[in-house]
C-alpha cells in the first residue's frame, strides 16, 4: 500500500505510533509533485517550509510532546485562500507578488490542527471559470489524459488531489468550482451550507455564493476537513452560528442503513446530458434501486433560470469585489499620467480576458436603469429556485443530478466560446444559488475519463449527506 | 424676487471607540502617526469582510430619535462603487434603499421645520496627504463611522442654513454622539441650491457645492452660489446641473464636475453584511439616553428664567454651559445676572484663552459661592472678575483664591481710608470743589491701589462723594 492510499485518520494514527515519520509524508508527497506537477501544474507555488514544519513535528513526537491531531499531514490550499506570509496570486497577472498579510479563518484552523500547508494550487484567474484555463500560470491538467482540462476553476486541487500530490485541498465553489474539478478529476468535493465555512481570508469572487470546502480521495478525509474548518466566524457576519457535529465520528458511528428517499429533477437529467455521462449515472441510479432506495422524478420548474440570475449576481458581485485591484495600496501596478489612467493601465494589463468580461458584464447589469431589468430580477428568480428546493426537500432527504453535462473536455474546445464555457456549469450553479450544499460522489469512468454524481441535500445537513457517500463508497465505488 | 432653495447633506462623524466594520480605533487625530489605526479590513486587503460594530446603529438610532424620525424595522447596507485613491475597497460601505431612519425634522427658533428625508450610516474614506508634491494616503480614517443627514429642500436662506447646522451640532454634542467640529471634519456639509421665481412650484436646476469646512464659509458659499445664480438668470441664461467646490482663499464656487460627469455608484446590497432587525428592545434602551434638546432647552431657559434670547442662545449651545448655568441659579438664585456672568464674563474669557468650561476648575458650587459673595457685598465686582479671570486662565480654585488673598472687604472700615486720601491730596480735592468732577475716580483709583482691589468702587464712588461734599463745604 502506497503512502497516498492512506486516509487522514490512519497517517495520523501511524504518526502517533511512530510508525511513520512526519517528514516521510512531506517528503513523499513533495517527490510527487517534484514527479507530476510539470506535466500537471496543478501547484502555482510550493511551501518551501513544508519540510522544516514535518522536522519540527517529529521533534516533538520524539520528545512525547502533546501534538495537534492531524500533525505533519500535508494539504493543498487554492490560491484564492490566503496563508499568511505566504503569496496568493488567484492566478492573475495583478495579484502575482502579494504576499498575505493574514490568515484565512479556514487556514487558521487546519493550522491549530497540524496541517502542513504543502502549496497553492492553481485555479482560474479569481475563480472565474470552469476548466482552470483562465489562469495566467496555464491550464492545469486532467491526470486522467493531460490532454483534457481538469476542470475549474479549483482544477489544481482537484489535480493535486486526484494525483497523489496532497493528502487533500481546499478549494472554493461559487458555481460549481470545488464540484466540476472534483468530477473531472475523480474525486470527491464538497461545497458546504453557505455560512457553514467562513469565507474570511478567501479572496471574494461572488460574495453571496462563494464558499470555501474540501476536495479529498475519500469521504473520511472530506468529514474531517469539513469539521475542521465549520463554524462561526466571528471575522465573516454570513455564517451561521448552528453548531458543527464532528462528522467524522458521525459517519463512523453511523454506519447503519438508512432507506434515503432521493429526487431525480427532471430538469437535470434531460438532453443536455452526454450519453456517456449518462450511462454512468444511471448504472449507479440502477445500484441505489437495488438498495430500495425510493428514487422519484421531481421538478424544479425554475431550473431554466439559473445559469443566468447566477451569471448575473456573481458578475454583479464580482465587479465590485475586484475594484480593490486597482494598484493603489497592493499587488502590480502600471503607471499613468493621473490616477485614472493608472487605474485603467493597471487592470487593463493585468486582468485576464475573463475577468475583464464579467466585470464588464457585472458593471453593466448595475448600472442606473438596468439594475432592476437585470440584477433585481435575478434576485427573484433566486428566491423561486430557492423555493423550488425547499419544496422537495419536504420530501425527499436529497437530490441527485448529474455534476457536469460532459465527460471532461479537451484543453482549448470551449476558451473562445464563452457561453458554451458558462453551460459547464448548468448543474452545479442552483445549489449556489440556493446555499444549498452539494457533494460531487465519483461513481465510475467512461472512456477512461471519470464521471461524478452529485449529492444535493437540504440545509446544514451535511452529516447526512456523508453518511450516504460513505456507503456508496464502501458499497459501489470501492 | 427669487426664491431661494436650500437642501444639507451633512455628514456627522460618531465617536466611536472602534471603526464601523473592524476592531481598529477610530482616532485617527493628527498626534496619530499615519497608518497605524489600519488592519486588513480597512485597508481593504483581498478576502477580509467587514463586521458590524452595532454602537454606530446605537448612536444612529439615538440621533433618529431626537429628530423624531421613523426608525426602520429592518435595514441593510449597500456598497456605493467608484474609484478614489482613499477608498479602500474602492466601494463605500453606506446605506441607500433601506436607510436607518426617514421622516425626521429639526426645528428652528421660527417654529419653522426642516424635514430630514433620511439618516443613514456609512464609513468614512482614507486621507490624502500632500508633501512636497508627492501624494500620501492615510487610512487612519478610513472605516470611521458616520452618519449621513440629508434634509428635504426646506431651507431658504444662507441664516437658516447655518441655524440648521448649528442645532445639528448642538444636538451631537449634547447626545455625546460626535464632536461635531466642522474644523476638524467631524462635521461636514455639501449643499444642494437652487433659486426659482417668487411663488413659483416647480424648483429650479439645482447646483451641488462641495468642500464646505466651516459655519463661516457656509454662509459665505451659499450667499456667493445666490449671487452668481442671480446673475445667470438676471442675464437670461440657464444655471446648469453641475457639483461646485467652495474655494476658502477666494470666497467663490468653482465648477468639479457635471451632471453628464456625474458618478453611477452602481449601488446594490453589501452581501458581505447581513440585513439588520431593529427591535423596540433598541429602541426602548437607546432612548434611554435621550436629553433635552438645545432648542427646547432655549425656549424653557427664555421662560422659566426670562432669559434674552441672546443669552439664552448662548446658554444652550453647550450642554455643560446650560447645566452649569441651572446648578449655578438652583444655588444663588437671580438667574438673569448668573445668565450675565456667564455669557458675558465666563464666555470671554474662556474665548480668549481657548478653553472649555469644563475643563476648568469652575464649578456650579464654587462659581455659587463667589457669586453669593458679590451679591451679598463682601467683595467687589472687580475683585470678583478677577478672581474669575485667574481661576479660568490659571486654573486655581475661586474660593481659595479669595481667602488667600484676603479679597473679603469690610464697609466700616473704608472712611479712615478715605479721609486720608483726601487729606493727603489737598490740591486735587480743590480742583474737584472747583467743578472737575471727574477727577472723583482719581480717588478711587487710590482707594483700589490701597486696597489692592477689595473694595467696591461703586460704594467707594458714594462715600467719597459724601466726604468730597463736606470738603468742599469747609473750603466755602
Amino acid at each position: 500500500m502506497k503512502l497516498e492510499d492512506f486516509s487522514i485518520f490512519e497517517l495520523s494514527y501511524l504518526l502517533k505510533k511512530r510508525q511513520i515519520r512526519a517528514v516521510e509524508i512531506v517528503e513523499r508527497y513533495l517527490s510527487i509533485i517534484e514527479e507530476k506537477n510539470s506535466k500537471l501544474n496543478a501547484f502555482i507555488s510550493v511551501n518551501e517550509r513544508a519540510l522544516e514544519e514535518a522536522k519540527r513535528v517529529d521533534e516533538s513526537i520524539s520528545r512525547g510532546e502533546a501534538i495537534p491531531p492531524y500533525a505533519g499531514i500535508p494539504i493543498a490550499v487554492k490560491d484564492n485562500i490566503n496563508i499568511k506570509g505566504m503569496e496568493t496570486t488567484c492566478a492573475s497577472e495583478i495579484l502575482k507578488g502579494y504576499i498575505a498579510t493574514y490568515d484565512a479563518t479556514a487556514v487558521r484552523k487546519l493550522r491549530e490542527k497540524g496541517f502542513i500547508f504543502i502549496g497553492k494550487t492553481n485555479m482560474d484567474e479569481f475563480a472565474m471559470g470552469s476548466s482552470t484555463e483562465f489562469s495566467s500560470f496555464g491550464p492545469s491538467r486532467n491526470p486522467h489524459d493531460p490532454e483534457r482540462v481538469a476542470g475549474g476553476s479549483s482544477g489544481g486541487s482537484a489535480v493535486a488531489v486526484a494525483s497523489g500530490m496532497a493528502q487533500a485541498a481546499l478549494g472554493s465553489d461559487t458555481g460549481g468550482s470545488i464540484r466540476l474539478p472534483a468530477s473531472f478529476c475523480g474525486v470527491y468535493g464538497l461545497k458546504p451550507t453557505y455560512g457553514r465555512v467562513s469565507r474570511y481570508g478567501l479572496v471574494a469572487y461572488a460574495s453571496s455564493l462563494d464558499q470555501i470546502g474540501p476536495i479529498a480521495r475519500n469521504v473520511e478525509d472530506i468529514a474531517i476537513l469539513l469539521s475542521v474548518i465549520s463554524g462561526w466566524d466571528e471575522n465573516d457576519s454570513t455564517t451561521s452560528t448552528m453548531p458543527v457535529s464532528d462528522f467524522f465520528e458521525y459517519i463512523f458511528e453511523n454506519r447503519d442503513r438508512e432507506t434515503y428517499r432521493i429526487a431525480l429533477p427532471e430538469e437535470y437529467w434531460g438532453e443536455g446530458l452526454s450519453i456517456e455521462v449518462r450511462k454512468v449515472l444511471e448504472e449507479f441510479l440502477g445500484f441505489l434501486k437495488m438498495n430500495l432506495f425510493k428514487i422519484e422524478k421531481v421538478s424544479l420548474p425554475h431550473t431554466k433560470y439559473a445559469i443566468p440570475s447566477y451569471y448575473i449576481i456573481a458578475m454583479a458581485e464580482a465587479s465590485s469585489n475586484l475594484g480593490r485591484f486597482d494598484g493603489v495600496r497592493y499587488g502590480r501596478r502600471v503607471e499613468g499620467r493621473t490616477f485614472r489612467e493608472m487605474i485603467e493601465n493597471t487592470r487593463g494589463e493585468f486582468f485576464g480576458e475573463e475577468v475583464k468580461r464579467r466585470v464588464l458584464l457585472g458593471t453593466f447589469v448595475l448600472s442606473a436603469g438596468y439594475y432592476e431589468d437585470y440584477y433585481l430580477k435575478a434576485q427573484k428568480a433566486r428566491t423561486l429556485i430557492i423555493n423550488d428546493f425547499k419544496n422537495i426537500f419536504r420530501e425527499y432527504d436529497f437530490v441527485l443530478a448529474p455534476t457536469s453535462p460532459t465527460l471532461p473536455f479537451r484543453i482549448g474546445e470551449k476558451i473562445d466560446d464563452p457561453l458554451k464555457m458558462y453551460l459547464s456549469d448548468i448543474y452545479t450553479v442552483s445549489p449556489n444559488l440556493a446555499g444549498l450544499p452539494a457533494l460531487n460522489i465519483p461513481v465510475g469512468f467512461s472512456n477512461g475519463l471519470p464521471v461524478g454524481i452529485q449529492l444535493i441535500g437540504n440545509y446544514f445537513s451535511e452529516n447526512r449527506m456523508l453518511k450516504f457517500a460513505y456507503f456508496v463508497e464502501k458499497e459501489y465505488s470501492g | 424676487m427669487m426664491d431661494v432653495v436650500i437642501g444639507l447633506e451633512v455628514h456627522v462623524q460618531l465617536k466611536t471607540k472602534s471603526k464601523i466594520f473592524c476592531s481598529c480605533p477610530a482616532d485617527y487625530t493628527k498626534d496619530i502617526p499615519p497608518n497605524t489605526h489600519i488592519c486588513e479590513v480597512c485597508t481593504g486587503q483581498p478576502g477580509s469582510l467587514p463586521v458590524f460594530n452595532k454602537k454606530v446603529l446605537e448612536y444612529g438610532v439615538l440621533l433618529s430619535l431626537a429628530t423624531e424620525s421613523r426608525i426602520s424595522k429592518l435595514i441593510r447596507f449597500e456598497r456605493k462603487n467608484y474609484f478614489y485613491p482613499d477608498l479602500p475597497k474602492s466601494y463605500q460601505i453606506s446605506q441607500y434603499r433601506a436607510p436607518l431612519s426617514y421622516g425626521g425634522f429639526i426645528e428652528l427658533k421660527s417654529g419653522k421645520r426642516i424635514r430630514l428625508q433620511r439618516i443613514h450610516m456609512e464609513e468614512d474614506a482614507g486621507k490624502l496627504v500632500h508633501v512636497a508634491g508627492e501624494t500620501f494616503i492615510d487610512f487612519n480614517r478610513a472605516g470611521v463611522p458616520l452618519l449621513e443627514i440629508v434634509t428635504e429642500p426646506d431651507i431658504s436662506s444662507p441664516d437658516e442654513a447655518v441655524e440648521f447646522l448649528t442645532l445639528l451640532r448642538e444636538t451631537v454634542r449634547y447626545l455625546g454622539i460626535s464632536d461635531g467640529d466642522m474644523e476638524e471634519g467631524s462635521l461636514r456639509c455639501d449643499a444642494n441650491i437652487s433659486l426659482k421665481p417668487e411663488g413659483e412650484d416647480r424648483l429650479g436646476t439645482k447646483v451641488e457645492i462641495k468642500n464646505i469646512n466651516s459655519f463661516k464659509f457656509v454662509k459665505r458659499a451659499l450667499e456667493f452660489e445666490i449671487k452668481r445664480q442671480t446673475e445667470v438668470l438676471k442675464s437670461g441664461g440657464r444655471v446648469i446641473q453641475e457639483t461646485r467646490l467652495f474655494n476658502e482663499a477666494k470666497g467663490t464656487t468653482e465648477s468639479m464636475r457635471t451632471k453628464e460627469e456625474a458618478h453611477d455608484y452602481r449601488y446594490f446590497p453589501d452581501p458581505d453584511l447581513v440585513p439588520i432587525e431593529i427591535s423596540q428592545e433598541l429602541i426602548d434602551r437607546v432612548s434611554e439616553d435621550l436629553v433635552e434638546l438645545p432648542l427646547q432647552k432655549y425656549w424653557r431657559f427664555r421662560k422659566e428664567y426670562g432669559l434674552n434670547d441672546e443669552r439664552a442662545s448662548i446658554l444652550k449651545s453647550d450642554y455643560y454651559m446650560a447645566e452649569f448655568f441651572e446648578r449655578t441659579v438652583k444655588f444663588v438664585g437671580n438667574p438673569e445676572k448668573v445668565a450675565n456672568w456667564m455669557t458675558v464674563e465666563i464666555t470671554g474669557i474662556l474665548r480668549n484663552v481657548g478653553k472649555e468650561l469644563k475643563e476648568t476648575p469652575l464649578t456650579p458650587e464654587n462659581f455659587s459661592s463667589l457669586l453669593k459673595l458679590l451679591f451679598e457685598g463682601k467683595i467687589s465686582r472687580p475683585a470678583a472678575k478677577s478672581v474669575l479671570k485667574r481661576a479660568l486662565e490659571i486654573g486655581e480654585d475661586p474660593i481659595q483664591l479669595i481667602e488667600n488673598e484676603g479679597l473679603l472687604q469690610s464697609r466700616g472700615d473704608l472712611s479712615p481710608l478715605i479721609e486720608e486720601i483726601l487729606r493727603s491730596h489737598a490740591d486735587q480735592v480743590k480742583d474737584y470743589c472747583n467743578g472737575r468732577k471727574k477727577i472723583i475716580s482719581f480717588f478711587i483709583g487710590q482707594a483700589m491701589k490701597i486696597t489692592r482691589g477689595k473694595a467696591d468702587p461703586v460704594e467707594l464712588k458714594k462715600i467719597f462723594e459724601e466726604k468730597l461734599k463736606d470738603a468742599c463745604k469747609g473750603l466755602d
